[in-house]
């Protein structure tokens, strides 16, 4: 019980912290400021989310995120047709990774590990120098101001919403999750296995591009290394979301809930504690160890 | 015959067979020019992918997702420690050294403290670790400009008879990891660790003091790759571990490890060293951009990684 609220716990935790440090951050203005970039964040936790409820890790996200974004603020502003096609071309190459990780019994570590090269180059090539536009919907899209509800946070109502029903209410979705939780049970039980991996990389791609799509929509323009930081920061949100690398055991809200937590607690809140940006990265590893620390002591108690 | 057959049948030979043939291409399009030279510098720079692939290579034995992803981060610190120990005076070239060895067993050793306090996955722990230890890194190598001291530098570029002295000494390490690996408790005990831990277990191995062990060595062998390539590129760098992240893992799948664990292959890691370091000479010598060498070096792994295919599964 507890233990499926400590992904809240430590967002609360984080705000408390930043309240405490600096009243006026909790305010409209402010949540849109701290959690500019929690959108795109959440979104490859996501997506990351999805290959680990299927016992599998993608290495290759953040330069995946990077290669989008170079294709959005390139193609699909001057030659949407081309744009377009080419991402939904680039979920297709995430589900065949799917299939040939299944097929050939691969570790998804190393394929993608040496997808994270071919991503990183062809973003490269997509988009030599830094630079690029943003199309003019994406950048009207991504500067809505709700009232009341800060956008970052509706969006990441939305997308914690819409996924949850889908992977945890849905029977294909338990069919997803039980790819991870028990295969040769599902194998019996008659499931193609083949399709599950397929549709699980095929939504990490998608959800991957949908991220890259929001950073360009943010931040205007691109750079071929835009998203790299994402790779850690999304498995590590699917973590602090209280998911686990094996077993299918996967939160989607959790995931959300850790993305966010890790966007706050990766500058804004350091910066209010005055921490010098050194130390930034290891603010997150050191939230990281703390909150599965305290993991285990509630598991502890609660066995 | 049959001797070349048994040959084929060895799961490092492949990684071999393709250094070969990415050195044979490279050499038929420069006419045969630099030859010698390419294998020498092969040698160079494939002697750092073997030090920290073969530490890789006893932590993935260990089992399904042990994997030590701290490397890059550890790498960086300890050619900053070194450097920093040092001083670019030659008289504290061993001390460095060691204090570099000593970062990187003292990292490792906290890896599996986070593994085992806090039972969690070695990815997710020794991926906290490398936030913390990288930031460490830029803080403490913040502007440090200290060169190697002239004689370390000058000891990771020597070559007898253009022969890397530096490789002759990895191969001797090898070929001791080897023995460990295949003749000695430690070693053995790594591979019934990987093979099923619950019964390594029962049948008496100290299957913790044996973890411990393999994390301590891949960080220590981690913290003397940083220290040697401060001193072969003539300078520590926050960056300088980078690409030893993708590269560790790989020399190891590549060369015919088990990445379900349970079954090592130390040959294998000097061929597929080998065959990484020829494969970028190769690209870089057909003049390619930055960015289709990046593609081409992608595919190429995962193409070598389907070729040689998964195990199947035992149970």
């Amino acid at each position: 019980m507890l233990r499926g609220l400590l992904p809240a716990l430590s967002l609360a935790l984080v705000l408390i912290a930043i309240a405490w440090l600096n009243p006026r951050a909790i305010s409209y203005f402010g949540f849109n400021l701290m959690l500019n970039l929690a959108i795109p964040i959440a979104l490859a936790t996501i997506a990351q989310m999805f290959v680990i409820a299927g016992n599998e890790l993608d290495l290759s996200i953040g330069t995946f995120v990077g290669f989008v974004g170079c294709v959005t603020a390139t193609w699909l502003r001057d030659a949407p047709l081309i744009g377009v096609l080419v991402l939904l071309g680039s979920i297709g190459v995430y589900a065949l990774l799917g299939a040939l990780i299944h097929l050939r019994n691969l570790p998804s570590i190393v394929v993608t590990l040496g997808m994270s090269f071919v991503w990183q180059g062809l973003a490269i090539l997509v988009l030599p120098k830094p630079g690029g536009k943003a199309p003019d919907w994406l950048l009207s899209i991504m500067s809505f101001k709700p009232p009341y509800i800060p956008f970052p946070i509706l969006a990441a109502l939305i997308i914690a919403a819409i996924v949850h029903f889908g992977l945890m209410r849905t029977s294909y979705g338990v069919i997803l999750r039980g790819s991870g939780g028990n295969a040769a049970a599902l194998r019996r039980a008659g499931w193609s296995l083949l399709r599950t991996k397929i549709v699980l990389f095929a939504l990490t791609g998608l959800f991957g591009v949908l991220s890259g799509m929001a950073l360009i929509g943010i931040t205007t323009s691109a750079d071929a290394n835009i998203g790299n930081g994402y790779t850690l920061l999304s498995i590590a949100g699917v973590i602090l979301g209280g998911g686990e690398f094996v077993g299918g055991r996967v939160s989607p809200i959790g995931a959300v809930l850790g993305a966010l937590t890790l966007a706050l607690a990766a500058s804004p809140l350091l910066t209010f504690m005055h921490i010098p940006p050194d130390w930034q990265v290891a603010a997150n590893g050191a939230i990281l160890i703390i909150v599965l620390a305290a993991r285990v002591l509630i598991s502890r108690r609660e066995r | 015959m049959t001797s070349v057959r048994t040959l084929l049948e060895k799961p490092w030979i492949w990684s071999f067979v393709g250094a070969l043939v990415v050195w044979l291409a490279t050499i038929a399009f420069t006419g045969g020019y630099g030859a010698g030279g390419m294998v020498t510098a092969a040698l160079s720079l494939a002697v750092f992918t073997v030090i920290v692939g073969v530490g890789q290579m006893f932590v993935i034995t260990l089992g399904p997702g042990n994997v030590d992803l701290s490397l890059p981060a550890n790498i960086g610190l300890a050619s900053a420690v070194a450097m920093k120990v040092m001083g670019g005076s030659d008289s504290m070239i061993v001390v460095g050294l060691l204090a570099a060895l000593a970062c990187g067993a003292a990292i490792g050793a906290i890896n599996y403290l986070l593994i085992w306090a806090l039972r969690i996955p070695p990815i997710i722990a020794t991926l906290s670790a490398s936030f913390i230890i990288q930031s460490v890194d830029i803080s403490y190598g913040r502007g440090l400009q200290i060169k190697p001291p002239p004689g370390f530098a000058d000891f990771t570029n020597w070559q007898v008879l253009g022969i890397p002295v530096l490789a002759m000494l990895t191969v001797v390490f090898t070929v001791g990891a080897a023995l460990a690996l295949q003749r000695m408790i430690y070693g053995r005990s790594v591979l019934a660790i990987g093979q099923n831990i619950r019964a390594a277990w029962l049948a008496g191995v100290h299957v913790g003091r044996i973890r411990f062990l393999t994390y301590t060595l891949c960080g220590a062998l981690g913290g003397i790759d940083g220290a040697l390539l401060a001193g072969y590129f003539r300078g520590a760098n926050v960056d300088i571990g980078n690409e030893y992240l993708l590269a560790s893992i790989a020399v190891v799948v590549i060369g015919g490890t088990s990445v379900a664990g349970g079954k090592a292959n130390v040959p294998g890691v000097w061929g597929a060293g080998l065959f990484l370091v020829l494969l970028l000479t190769m690209l870089n010598t057909f003049g390619v951009s930055a960015g289709v060498r990046l593609v081409l070096t992608g595919l190429i792994i995962v193409g070598v990684i389907t070729a040689a295919g998964g195990e199947k599964a035992v149970r």
